[in-house]
């Protein structure tokens, strides 16, 4: 049993948060639910110049580009850019696409795509679920026909975020309808410009703009299948696991719980005594730092299974729906101790912390992504624990 | 990082399970339970050859000298097995008072007995307990404790003491002979599976060499003893919930009802999911605290986060157990009544969660 980092990696966070005070100030740094364009693009800059010290892939092997490390420093520097609120970009990229065409794409496609993700050039967003499609997702219904040395796609994918952003669509697509509903789906990586593919405009609660993307008759080259036609799922699946920890998504909402704690600490609405030390505030405060560090113990977990060369499952499930909870804990708790200024938005000068508690309260209605909740639960309950299906 | 067990310490959890699996099935716990001073003494002593109860203690002492990590990984399993006996109070609250506040003689007299088993030492802290300085460089001893364990059983009783009015300003800590005149037991009736007593304390006058370190500074060590068996105590919850998880995943597994088995039904499969996710959040706040304290840090918000953890993971278990096995553990002579009865006493023990929620309020400068 061990808690500590070791000296090399304690030094690699020292130089990290170095890089980060200097190139972060407060002003850059994200607020919930209010990402604008110039936020993102900053986001990015910081990408490319993490890309320049061997950063921004750091978990990735050196011959793709990468930073030749391990979970533990993949850990770091996730908690450290999600705790100083840096706008995120290219994470798609990083956390699935790479890793996937490390061990299923061809040389030719490793020389073509990776590349680009370390260095922060290239966005990619995701394309599984469909207007019809979501937990269920074996049951994607997107063709992706062969003809000839092409690839004709139809159909829609749903809940595009970075649609607007990214370069490339990393998705799944039906390939052999005949076959059992897991066996005849394939990998595709298409670019957005290709003709056919349009997005219709589809805003989230949080801000960001996110698309329905339509696919009519898109002609994709051979070149763009990953892995093995219908063993799609499977590819997909294996590299879900990549990254796993949730450790950037804690540190997000752990810097906003800290800055909470702080303004109760130092703001006494009533002109009496500080909010925090009022009887209920000061137990609520203390039951979300539990609740935080609990988050926190459980996403480490994850990245030190992954360290030791195991695959977390159920593992990732606890500490991802643990997350999930915990933050609508806390935002719930928040806007409650704030009252009716919890509703102001970023921009009204009576805004307590920017607006950050009214923007993680809507953030924090994501309880879907990566799984819903309940599939959490049926992942921890089937896989973890081998109840039946 | 690693937050994996030793080798050794896998060995030692697999020998511990299969020990106790053998020698103290719920049969044996059920008659103890029963028993007057709540005692299984031919299991005691095994378990003191096994060297069980100086696990942590130190070798010179009879101890084994091994971790603060390896008493966590040990105490899981005398948790799951619902162990009888006052390990808690003896091997770990009272011994590490003696250890960190004794002096030489004292240790040397009391230790090597607490881990043979030979002799049980339990502690009294009620606030009503009072000692003032007697004529002779003593103390006098006076007022009562209540919830005292194994008050019966115990050989020696320390005693942590506030000053009489107008006396030295703290804690000061008393060893207490149980047969001493002046010492009134009254047996508490309770849902514990272990006696606990109301010891009242009629002017006991005791010596200089009854002080466990000095007037008036026993309150380091005291404090330092029971964030210990609080940890302690935490392992043993898990352990318990980690045993209904499995119960119930095993009964949900073959029941059937409505033509299938119950674990096929999402209801149950996420009431075992969230009771998983409490146990993983318990396992890591308790070895953290365990392990923090292993390296000399201090561990005084780690270780109210592990207890506040604890008090839910103790609820979300008897929630779980209750209602997966349904009517039949409404009957005595089903065992999940005995995993729910002592996670309620381990809740209130050492701290409730909202104590240790106030704790960590503390820790946190509010």
């Amino acid at each position: 049993m061990d808690f500590n980092f070791t000296k090399q990696q304690n030094e690699f966070r020292e130089e990290l948060r170095e890089f980060l005070r200097a190139e972060v100030p407060l002003e850059k740094q994200e607020v919930f639910g209010s990402l604008t364009e110039e936020d993102y693009q900053f986001g990015r800059e910081i990408n490319r110049k993490l890309a320049v010290r061997n950063w921004l892939a750091i978990g990735w092997p050196e011959e793709h580009g990468g930073g030749g490390k391990g979970p533990i420093e993949q850990g770091i520097l996730n908690e450290d850019l999600g705790y100083w609120r840096v706008p995120k970009s290219g994470s798609i990229g990083l956390g699935i696409v790479g890793p996937a065409i490390m061990v299923f794409g061809t040389q030719d496609q490793k020389d073509r795509y990776l590349g680009p993700i370390a260095r922060g050039e290239i966005e990619y967003c995701q394309g599984f679920s469909e207007p019809n499609v979501g937990s269920d997702l074996g049951s994607l219904e997107l063709r992706a026909e062969r003809d000839g040395d092409e690839y004709v796609l139809n159909g829609a994918k749903m809940f595009t975020s970075y649609a607007y952003k990214a370069d490339y669509m990393y998705l799944l697509a039906r390939t052999d309808p005949q076959a059992q509903k897991h066996r005849g789906i394939s990998l595709f990586i298409a670019d957005l410009k290709t003709p056919g593919i349009s997005l219709s405009p589809l805003p989230y609660i949080n801000g960001e703009m996110a698309a329905q993307t339509n696919f009519d008759n898109v002609r994709l080259p051979l070149s763009c299948l990953i892995g093995e036609e219908n063993r799609g799922w499977y590819h997909a699946m294996t590299t879900l696991d990549y990254e796993r920890s949730g450790l950037w998504r804690y540190a997000n909402v752990r810097r906003v719980f800290d800055d909470f704690v702080d303004f109760c600490q130092d703001s006494a609405p009533d002109g009496g005594q500080p909010l925090a030390e009022h009887p209920l505030v000061r137990h609520q405060l203390a039951q979300r730092r539990l609740g935080m560090e609990t988050w926190k113990l459980l996403s480490w977990n994850v990245a030190w299974m992954q360290s030791s060369g195991a695959v977390p499952n159920a593992e990732a499930s606890v500490s991802f729906l643990f997350g999930s909870e915990e933050r609508l804990r806390f935002a719930e708790m928040a806007m409650e101790v704030l009252g009716p200024y919890s509703t102001l938005r970023h921009g009204s000068t009576m805004a307590p912390l920017l607006g950050n508690i009214e923007g993680i309260h809507r953030e924090a209605m994501h309880l879907h992504g990566a799984g819903t909740t309940e599939i959490h639960r049926n992942i921890i309950a089937q896989r973890g624990l081998g109840m039946p299906r | 990082m690693d937050f994996g067990l030793t080798e050794q310490q896998e060995i030692m959890r697999r020998a511990a399970r299969e020990f106790l699996e053998a020698e103290c099935p719920t049969s044996l716990v059920r008659e103890t339970e029963e028993s007057a001073d709540g005692h299984a003494p031919d299991l005691w002593r095994n378990m003191a050859e096994l060297g069980w109860l100086g696990i942590a203690l130190p070798e010179m002492y009879g101890g084994t000298g091994g971790s603060f990590t390896d008493q966590i990984v040990l105490f899981e399993e005398i948790g799951r097995a619902l162990t009888p006996g006052p390990m808690l109070t003896s091997s770990v609250l009272a011994a590490q008072i003696v250890l960190i506040a004794g002096n030489d003689s004292q240790k040397e007299r009391l230790l090597p007995g607490i881990v043979s088993g030979d002799i049980v030492l339990t502690l009294a802290r009620g606030d009503k307990l009072e000692t003032a300085s007697s004529v002779d460089g003593g103390v006098t001893l006076s007022g009562d404790s209540a919830f005292v364990p194994y008050g019966g059983l115990a050989n020696q009783i320390i005693c942590a003491t506030r000053p009489a009015i107008g006396a030295w300003p703290d804690t000061t800590l008393v060893l207490v002979d149980n047969q001493t005149e002046g010492v009134l037991k009254t047996p508490m009736e309770s849902i514990a599976n272990y006696p606990q007593h109301l010891v009242e304390f009629d002017d006991v006058a005791l010596s200089t060499e009854d002080l466990l370190g000095e007037i008036a500074e026993g309150r380091s060590a005291l404090d330092q003893a029971v964030q210990r068996a609080t940890v302690v105590q935490c392992a043993e919850t898990l352990g318990r919930a980690q045993k209904v998880l499995d119960m119930v995943v095993e009964y949900a597994g073959h029941r059937v009802a409505f033509g299938r088995p119950i674990g096929t039904f999402q209801a149950v499969q996420h009431r075992c999911a969230d009771l998983k996710v409490a146990i993983d959040s318990s396992r890591m706040l308790t070895y953290q605290a365990a392990w923090k304290a292993d390296q000399g840090i201090p561990a005084g918000d780690e270780v109210a986060m592990a207890k506040a953890q604890a008090g839910t993971l103790s609820r979300t278990a008897t929630e779980a157990g209750h209602t997966i096995f349904a009517g039949i553990s409404f009957t005595t002579e089903h065992d999940m009544q005995l995993y729910s009865a002592r996670a309620k006493i381990a809740e209130a023990n050492l701290g409730d969660t909202e104590y240790h929620l106030d704790q960590l309020a503390s820790g946190m400068e509010i």
